[in-house]
């Protein structure tokens, strides 16, 4: 049975007096224990919402939230607040996006791992703080007893991520979610905690879910990869057979977009064509045929259902044909 | 090479660690060269220092009536400026340096402890509708409105003149309710900000207590311009018991000086002997002014928008 199952989740913003807004739509996913599952998309896809409503942060009012997340078998959005708190931190941990602003800028860091080791494992502070060094010495911290007094201010964005992640993983859940971990990093530190995250959920057995928009991340680090429009997965696939034989148009131009090392100077970027704005909802068809270098005139009328190929779910009336080059470059 | 490796490192250590300024830090160094905060500073210093050794700086006791032998009601005059009184003698021929000397005590003990019982009264307030928000912060904030639509000084008259035996501790008590509302807006609206910032969500996802959110990691981050408010309202809270004792509602035992009360006393022979009423109001105006411009120039230091 696998860690975590997440079937049909979906999330409805509702406001009065606004239309509702289906920011995920019937999202489902698997993921096993020691395995690392990415969410990809671009901003707005319900990447985020996702994250948030598997960790009951979404706000209990104005956010609809139906289907189940499974946790080891016990449906996480039936559990009521408390006992929800008291998984969070020991069973699921979360490291997110800006490292800077997600760590309390009052508070030293040593206070801040303590923190949860004496919430949910019941440590004095001083053993709390013992174990805290042996935290950050494990995340790659250098001289971990003087950053345990230092403020958040006070460490460089690398190092403030290497304590979130400490932090998030300090009573050793058994899932841990990271929020596009490296987007506030630079190039050379963003590999450096890719490697670290690798390192630490082959260590300890940690399954990951990794929501990005950075394919470059999904392919140093995940073993199956969802991607996400509008709310739904539109392909999933394991990570190599995924960059491969990219089949979703969407995936496809992911992918085309990416810059290349091999490339002329010069060369244009292969852009997809439009923003996530130019979306059609997926009741009257499928959200991305307005952007579809494929879209025929049936994407536009009938949803596209979800289709199993070989160990490959797909959403898509007109999949690319495997072979097929990267978008012809548009004109500017 | 090894050698040369690690003084290399602890260079850079070094220079990391200097990079990173606080916000308190950076706001320390701007203070410092600011001729602005130094004068406030300058000014609180000193009658702070004044209030704590007026018992030793005053030349007499400032409720001995030792002049009252030149004080000739009938033909309205007062002890004049002699040697050993250099500002003369009150309306009961008290020694008037020592009062204003021995004054500036009580006016520090108003000033701060009606800003503590308000900041106090404003903290509980403020967290408890930033905290829980909902109908709590409906409640909370229309209470607020409702105090903040009366003008202050007209709900601290209103409240000082609630109590049967006016005191020093009514006028401490009424000048500080009226401070509640502006610490608990001001709270609230940082709470709130804090509320949707990362960190507590960061916090929230790794399942920390509902109580601790709001005290380790809500309410520090608010109190900044919680705490500058605190020294504006000092200053303002000094003007507004003096204008309650101005007006009789303060402490009715005048063997006790302060100055809003010595300023109440000398309404009646202001046309005659100005300087009476000159000295109490100008130290009030210095003080006021001294927590002002400490006040203001902590509030533009503080604030991150300024921060270079």
């Amino acid at each position: 049975m696998a860690l975590l199952e997440v079937r049909d989740l979906t999330v409805v913003f509702q406001r009065k007096g606004e239309e509702p807004f289906r920011a995920v739509d019937g999202v489902s996913f698997d993921v096993e224990p020691g395995q690392t599952v990415g969410l990809v998309g671009e901003s707005g896809c319900g990447k985020s919402v996702t994250s948030l409503a598997i960790m009951g942060l979404l706000p209990k009012r104005g956010a609809k939230i139906t289907g189940t997340v499974r946790y080891d078998g016990t449906d996480l959005l039936k559990l009521s607040d408390k006992e929800m708190r008291d998984r969070r931190g020991r069973d699921l941990g979360m490291v997110f996006q800006d490292p800077l602003s997600s760590l309390n800028p009052v508070v030293p860091i040593g206070l801040q791992v303590t923190e949860v080791l004496e919430r949910h494992r019941g440590m004095p502070r001083k053993e709390a703080m013992i174990e805290a060094k042996d935290l950050l010495d494990k995340v790659g911290i250098p001289d971990p007893n003087r950053r345990l007094k230092e403020y958040p201010h006070q460490l460089s964005g690398g190092m403030r991520q290497r304590a979130l992640i400490a932090i998030a993983l300090a009573c050793r859940p058994k899932l841990l979610i990271a929020d596009e971990p490296t987007t506030a990093l630079d190039v050379t530190i963003q590999a450096q905690i890719l490697s670290l995250m690798k390192e630490l959920v082959q260590d300890l057995g940690t399954a990951l879910v990794m929501i990005t928009h950075d394919l470059g991340v999904v392919a140093g680090l995940c073993d199956e990869v969802n991607v996400l429009y509008g709310g739904k997965v539109v392909e999933k696939a394991m990570r190599h057979k995924l960059f491969a034989e990219p089949r979703h148009p969407y995936t496809h131009g992911l992918l085309a977009s990416i810059p290349r090392l091999d490339a002329a100077p010069g060369e244009k970027l292969t852009p997809i064509k439009g923003s996530v704005a130019d979306n059609i909802p997926w009741s009257q068809g499928c959200a991305f045929a307005p952007r579809c270098p494929n879209a025929l005139d049936v994407c536009v009328q009938v949803t596209p259902a979800e289709e199993d190929q070989l160990g490959r779910l797909l959403r898509c009336h007109n999949p690319v044909v495997p072979g097929t080059p990267a978008a012809e470059e548009v004109p500017v | 090479m090894v050698l040369g490796l690690s003084s290399k490192k602890e260079k850079i250590d070094g220079l990391a660690e200097s990079s990173g300024t606080s916000l308190a830090a950076s706001a320390w160094k701007r203070l410092r060269r600011s001729p602005v905060f130094l004068t406030g500073a300058v000014i609180i210093g000193i009658f702070i220092l004044i209030s704590l050794l007026s018992p030793w700086l005053a030349p007499h006791n400032p409720a001995d009536p030792m002049l009252i032998d030149q004080v000739v009601k009938a033909r309205n005059e007062i002890p004049p400026a002699q040697p050993g009184h250099p500002l003369g003698g009150d309306l009961q021929g008290r020694d008037f340096l020592s009062r204003l000397l021995v004054g500036s005590q009580q006016t520090l003990i108003v000033g701060v402890g009606a800003t503590l019982i308000g900041l106090s009264g404003g903290l509980i307030l403020g967290t408890l509708a930033g905290a829980l928000g909902g109908w709590v912060d409906s409640v909370v904030m229309r209470i607020v409105d409702v105090m903040l639509s009366l003008p202050s000084l007209l709900l601290a008259f209103s409240i000082a003149a609630m109590f049967a035996r006016p005191s020093q501790f009514t006028v401490i008590l009424a000048v500080a309710i009226v401070q509640i509302p502006v610490f608990a807006r001001l709270l609230r609206g940082s709470m709130l900000a804090q509320r949707h910032s990362d960190h507590v969500l960061a916090a929230t996802a790794l399942g920390v207590k509902k109580g601790a959110i709001v005290f380790r990691h809500m309410l520090p981050n608010s109190l900044g311009p919680v705490i500058v408010q605190s020294t504006l309202v000092l200053a303002t809270a000094i003007i507004e018991a003096a204008a309650l004792s101005f007006l009789g509602l303060g402490n009715p035992d005048d063997r006790i000086p302060e100055w809003g009360q010595m300023l109440g006393d000398v309404q009646k022979v202001f046309d005659t002997h100005p300087h009476l009423a000159a000295w109490p109001a100008i130290c009030i105006i210095i003080v006021a002014l001294g927590f002002t411009l400490m006040g203001e120039t902590l509030r533009e230091a503080l604030d991150p928008k300024n921060r270079r």
